[in-house]
């Protein structure tokens, strides 16, 4: 059944913040420390083990499955309540950062690249 | 018989279902603009964009801070982009990653995705600190917002950042999805984009889903799987490694 599947889901999204959260306690923040990496580690961990095992069905993934295909809508709605008249005002900032943190990503393919060692084609 | 006042009553007191009707409708009519550029700008960017576009005129008709959702019409759509719905639904997507896929990106993968956030968050933390948000919160927020457009609210949320900042990150990241989407095609010489080596670096460098497929696409679409697989996990890894290691790093270099 695809509440299975939702069941699952919300498990480790409550496990991840909550270990998030004492996370933030021990290191002394107040915050929610990854809660979210650890609530997606947990599923990747456990649906993976669900789907080679069998206990997680077509039904139940297609509950999770449900969830990840609102993610972009759901993105869309968020930045639809973001205070973006305050944001203008920071606005060069945001393009700014954007494109340069692209260029900086772009300028780091060939140097990986090249340390990776694969450029076989090029001797033949 | 005022229909208005009675179709706008029922809206509101159906907020959450209204939200998913209008954001339906606004999808919709993004992607059909996507189309039209023949998919060269991916439709969630649009769409992003275009709710950030919404989120300026709730904002400028009524002064309120919450965006559209400052329209008591719109509310509903504060509770589907909220903080419960937006992190359940980014953890959802975790689903689609396997763990065997992971291992056959290899080291390369790996170097190449905390490469990526680094260099992002870093470019992001230095522009905010020099461009008048000099506090840590702020800078952490900005720069793992340059990561990706997920990352940089879930990040501010967990520390607490003000809206503004979190609006600030959103846009950061919406940018370098765009810009990706643009530049890939005309830079793809340069950096040698053609084998799926290059493709795994590449999205484990980028790392906006969006931005990576719409970008490989448009250089060799055989390519674009290899660039997903790394770029799945960018969010994630962002999610974790930003208001963690990243932020006490900040914060311990900022005093």
């Amino acid at each position: 059944m695809a509440i299975y599947g939702v069941a699952l889901l919300a498990a480790c999204y409550l496990v991840g913040l909550v270990i998030g959260d004492m996370l933030g306690v021990v290191v002394g923040v107040k915050a929610n420390v990854g809660g979210v990496g650890f609530a997606m580690l947990f599923l990747i961990l456990l649906s993976n083990h669900g789907i080679d095992h069998g206990w997680l069905d077509k039904k139940a993934q297609s509950g999770i499955a449900f969830w990840s295909a609102m993610y972009i809508p759901i993105v869309v709605a968020m930045s639809s309540i973001q205070n973006v008249v305050a944001a203008l005002k920071g606005g060069p900032l945001a393009i700014g950062a954007g494109l340069v943190g692209v260029t900086v990503a772009f300028a780091f393919i060939p140097i990986i690249a090249k340390f990776s060692g694969d450029k076989k084609e090029e001797v033949a | 018989m005022d229909i208005l006042a009675i179709i706008s009553k029922v809206f509101i007191k159906n907020g959450l279902v209204f939200s998913f009707m209008l954001i339906g409708i606004i999808t919709f009519i993004t992607y059909k603009i996507s189309a039209m550029t023949k998919g060269k700008v991916h439709g969630s960017a649009i769409a992003i964009f275009t709710g950030l576009v919404l989120a300026y005129i709730g904002g400028i008709t009524t002064g309120g801070s919450k965006g559209i959702a400052s329209i008591p019409l719109f509310a509903g759509v504060g509770m589907m982009g909220g903080g419960m719905f937006r992190d359940f639904a980014i953890v959802s997507t975790a689903f689609g990653a396997d763990l065997r896929e992971i291992k056959k990106c290899g080291m390369v993968g790996v170097v190449s995705l905390l490469l990526g956030i680094l260099s992002s968050f870093i470019v992001g933390c230095i522009m905010a600190y020099f461009m008048g948000y000099p506090d840590v919160v702020s800078m952490v927020t900005i720069g793992a917002g340059v990561c990706t457009f997920v990352v940089g609210p879930v990040t501010g949320a967990a520390l607490g950042a003000s809206s503004d900042v979190i609006a600030i990150s959103i846009a950061a990241g919406v940018v370098k999805s765009v810009a990706v989407m643009i530049l890939t095609p005309f830079v793809k010489d340069f950096v040698g984009l053609d084998n799926p080596k290059s493709a795994m670096i590449f999205g484990g460098l980028m790392g906006t889903s969006s931005g990576t497929a719409a970008g490989l696409a448009a250089v060799d679409p055989k390519l674009v799987p290899y660039g997903a697989m790394t770029a799945t996990f960018y969010t994630g890894i962002g999610c974790l490694l930003c208001p963690s290691i990243l932020y006490l790093a900040v914060k311990t270099i900022m005093g």
